[in-house]
């Protein structure tokens, strides 16, 4: 069994939504068809101000105050996104100073498509389960492109998470029993340097893809650890749009009451990065002592890793300074128009 | 040990948009009719301060003075440049008095001027920009007007002063401006259009601000002593004072007045031995209409909150209570930053010389000018008198 | 004037306040400061200056929405800006986010992080603290 586990978690998502008929009247599409087929009702947009630097930045605030330990003593931090502000120049860094981490610290810049953020935390992970370091900072935040008239428009969305783990039984709310992934070289959704929008190959995303990767690299899990779908009181799929999740948790053998905490993209959309780990958070703010989760995250071109997560008995006296993802995905929210949307995107050409 | 120094020549080229003028017409322009109203050959001069603030952002052209100075046929004379943003005009002005009043010279041209329609209103409101703290206020896009309209937003707040008691300075300094042949605009106003006018940073419309403007002012000082050789009613500069404070807004003690006007004015008083009620004529800087009414309590005309109303009762139009912005102001005569200074200077001296025309305050004998910098970290005041 | 309109130096010289309020505070009167000053307004020369991060709370004691910009925010109006009175003292300007909550002189705000201006399409990204009402 790993030591390592996490010790505070924080999400962020913008305040902008769109709703599905706003988009598909756009495009003279049958809102409610796509409603019902991607399982989604409206996703969350950037401000014009946000980036995924941003994100993470209030992700990682709000995970250090959950956490309550001091940022100077985190060791490392790795941010995952396929929205980075920069091509060149890590977003790990905006993170660490503002978060007033120290100097000595190590950092990169992750992108594995959506699950670069599962990535930063197996880093992390080893890294403190070596000793090396104290606590390591992941995070997944994205502010995902979809290519206009494209189906990857009515789900693209914005948020984020950030999770510090560290190994003191005292402070972990929640245990990593155990991650391991499946990763294979498979075209399925990509974005070229230079390119504005990534691309994909259709319903080859499907099968071939997230179901694929998904399935293994939990049954993988599952086989390494003895556990069966009924010993986790919940579990977190990779969330592209509202469909995917419930398929495959069918095909694994999980319930909907098992996903449900943790299924957010119906309501905030496919944060990429931000997906399965803002989905673990959710469950983490329902979770009780002993509780066990599952969470196997997806990214294209293509991996999975999973988690066999356990709640320890700290996760209730640290609830005081949460603040739950349902709650950040209600607050404040504002609809606003495609124009507007255009707009915060920045697609509007002026010159 | 000082000697008392007397405005005896000034000259002013028309305000405007004068897209056939760049930097060196009109500071001739001013420059030459100071000459001549002084009776002054060129030869004469002994040394020049050149006030401007961005003529390098505006026209990049930096070294003005120097360009003054040639541009006049003065030969090989000192020249310097003074840049206190908006307040450069004033500060040159000051300068000028304390190398006469010091003995160091006799006849000193004092110019200011500015060059603002080349560039686009954006950049011309990046470049006004740099007045304020460009680290904390620019940095984070916040414009002079938005720092006029945060003055503004919490008068009201504190004093009740409403926005068509703002509007009613603009509409006094549109009036004022009818009357004078150098002014920007020659367009009476009416509340309403005042009130109805785009939003440019509320509570402030684009006809509470004062234009972008080109223009330039000279005022030629002499020593007292010797003042009537070139000009039959010389002026006497009665007291020169300055004061400074934090650049940037949220620094200052309140956001509702000026600290550094009501410094110097207390020291300008002191110098000339008036109080606020001994001034017939004032040229106040009103660069937003929340401006005039903040220079009206913070000169100590009117009691802390009471500006509003009497602007609103017209005890400051020309030849009421008291007289504020005879030539129309920056609001009405327009602003070219580096010269309004030294053009406040010009109005006072046809105020007190009786030369104001139809905008004459009958009995005019103190007159105050009021120069600010920024969104109040300079403040230059200057009280004149007509020399016995 | 698309891009570099500032080096990125100017950016990195004043991360650690843009980021995070961080301040000083005159140890000599106990006057906090933000953004941080190198000599304290009452002390002069006797100042003895100690660095202090905001906790980023405060309320709004002026605020205003511009509509004509400087050309570094030309894509950006209409924003709103104020000047906030921090709860450890000094006021401060800054852009006030839009969340919906009416504002007010009086209203109360946090800290958030998020991008001041991007410098054209090449430049650097200006990271900032800006307000949020609560």
């Amino acid at each position: 069994m790993l030591m390592a586990g996490i010790v505070g978690y924080g999400a962020y998502i913008p305040i902008y939504r769109i709703k599905v008929e706003e988009i598909a009247k756009i495009w003279s599409e049958d809102a409610e068809a796509i409603k019902h087929g991607l399982g989604i009702i409206e996703k969350s947009v950037p401000g014009r101000d946000e980036d995924a630097a941003t994100i993470a930045v209030e992700a990682a605030r709000r995970a250090i105050k959950h956490s309550g330990i001091n940022s100077g003593a985190i060791g490392a931090i790795y941010v995952g996104s396929e929205s980075h502000p920069y091509a060149v120049k890590p977003t790990a860094t905006v993170v660490k100073e503002a978060i007033q981490a120290n100097d000595r610290m190590m950092a990169a810049d992750l992108e594995f498509a959506c699950k670069a953020g599962t990535a930063g935390i197996q880093m992390a992970m080893g890294l403190v389960d070596s000793g090396i370091i104290k606590y390591g900072m992941a995070a997944g935040s994205d502010t995902s492109q979809g290519r206009p008239g494209d189906a990857l428009e009515y789900t693209a969305s914005a948020g984020g998470a950030a999770f510090i783990i560290g190994k003191e039984k005292a402070e972990t709310i929640a245990d990593i029993i155990k991650t391991v992934s499946f990763t294979t070289d498979t075209p399925d959704f990509w974005r070229r340097e230079g390119a504005s929008f990534p691309t994909h190959s259709g319903r080859f995303t499907g099968e071939p893809g997230y179901f694929r990767h998904v399935t293994s690299a939990t049954k993988m899990l599952l086989e390494d650890t003895g556990f069966k779908p009924s010993d986790f009181s919940y579990a977190v799929f990779h969330q592209p749009n509202g469909k995917f999740p419930r398929n495959v948790a069918k095909m694994l053998g999980f319930t909907e009451e098992q996903i449900a905490p943790g299924l957010m993209t119906p309501i905030i959309g496919n944060t990429y990065s931000g997906s399965s780990i803002i989905g673990l958070a959710a469950t983490l703010d329902v979770a009780k002592p002993g509780d066990r989760i599952l969470l196997t995250s997806f990214g294209s071109g293509a991996g999975s890793d999973s988690f066999a997560i356990e709640v320890t008995e700290n996760i209730d006296a640290k609830r005081a300074k949460l603040v739950k993802v349902r709650d950040i995905a209600d607050a404040h929210k504002k609809y606003i128009d495609y124009s507007t949307y255009l707009k915060n995107r920045n697609t509007i050409k002026k010159r | 040990m000082s000697r008392d120094v007397a405005i005896i020549g000034v000259g002013l080229a028309k305000f405007g948009e004068r897209w056939n003028a760049g930097l060196k017409e009109l500071m001739a322009e001013a420059g030459l009719q100071a000459l001549e109203d002084a009776n002054l050959k060129s030869d004469d001069v002994e040394m020049l301060y050149g006030g401007t603030m961005a003529s390098g952002r505006f026209m990049g052209q930096e070294h003005v003075a120097a360009l003054m100075s040639d541009q006049l046929g003065f030969k090989n004379i000192p020249a310097v440049r003074i840049e206190n943003a908006c307040a450069s005009g004033g500060s040159a002005l000051r300068q000028g008095y304390i190398s006469v009043a010091s003995d160091i010279h006799d006849i000193v041209v004092v110019g200011g001027v500015e060059k603002m329609t080349d560039v686009t209103s954006s950049e011309a409101t990046t470049a006004l920009g740099g007045a304020g703290d460009q680290e904390w206020e620019l940095f984070q896009g916040i414009t002079f007007p938005a720092l006029y309209a945060m003055m503004a937003k919490r008068h009201m707040y504190e004093y009740g002063t409403t926005e068509e008691q703002l509007a009613a300075v603009s509409v006094k300094n549109h009036e004022n401006a009818m009357k004078n042949k150098y002014a920007q605009f020659h367009k009476r106003l009416t509340i309403d259009e005042v009130m109805k006018s785009k939003m440019v940073s509320d509570p402030l419309k684009l006809l509470d601000c004062s234009p972008i403007s080109d223009g330039a002012a000279a005022v030629v000082l002499a020593p007292l002593e010797i003042a009537r050789k070139y000009n039959d009613t010389p002026i006497k500069i009665v007291a020169s004072a300055q004061a400074s404070d934090t650049l940037r807004l949220a620094e200052r003690d309140n956001l509702t007045s000026i600290k550094a006007t009501s410094i110097a004015a207390e020291k300008a008083y002191k110098q000339a031995g008036v109080t606020p009620k001994d001034i017939n004529v004032a040229e106040v800087h009103d660069c937003f209409t929340i401006a005039e009414i903040m220079a009206m309590e913070d000169l100590g005309f009117y009691k802390k909150g009471e500006a509003g109303k009497a602007v609103m009762n017209g005890e400051t139009a020309i030849n009421s209570k008291i007289s504020i912005n005879t030539s129309g102001g920056l609001k009405g005569c327009g602003h070219p930053v580096g010269a309004t200074g030294v053009k406040q200077a010009v109005e006072a001296v046809w105020q007190l010389r009786g030369d104001a025309g139809e905008r004459q305050v009958n009995g005019a004998e103190v007159a105050l000018t009021h120069n600010v910098g920024g969104s109040g970290a300079t403040a230059v005041v200057h009280i004149y008198k007509r020399a016995n | 004037m698309i891009t570099m309109e500032k080096p990125s130096a100017s950016l990195w010289r004043k991360i650690k306040p843009r980021y995070n309020l961080s301040g000083n505070i005159c140890k000599n009167c106990s006057t906090a400061y933000f953004p941080p000053r190198i000599v304290c307004r009452k002390c002069g020369r006797n100042s003895k200056m100690e660095s202090m991060t905001f906790s980023g709370n405060g309320e709004i004691i002026s605020f205003t929405e511009i509509r004509v910009p400087p050309d570094t925010f030309r894509d950006e109006a209409p924003y709103t800006v104020g000047v906030v009175k921090l709860d450890e003292g000094p006021l401060v300007e800054g852009h006030i986010l839009e969340n919906g909550i009416k504002i007010d002189i009086g209203t109360k705000v946090k800290a958030a992080f998020r991008k001041m201006y991007v410098d054209g399409e090449e430049g650097p990204i200006y990271y900032h603290y800006k307000f949020e009402p609560v």
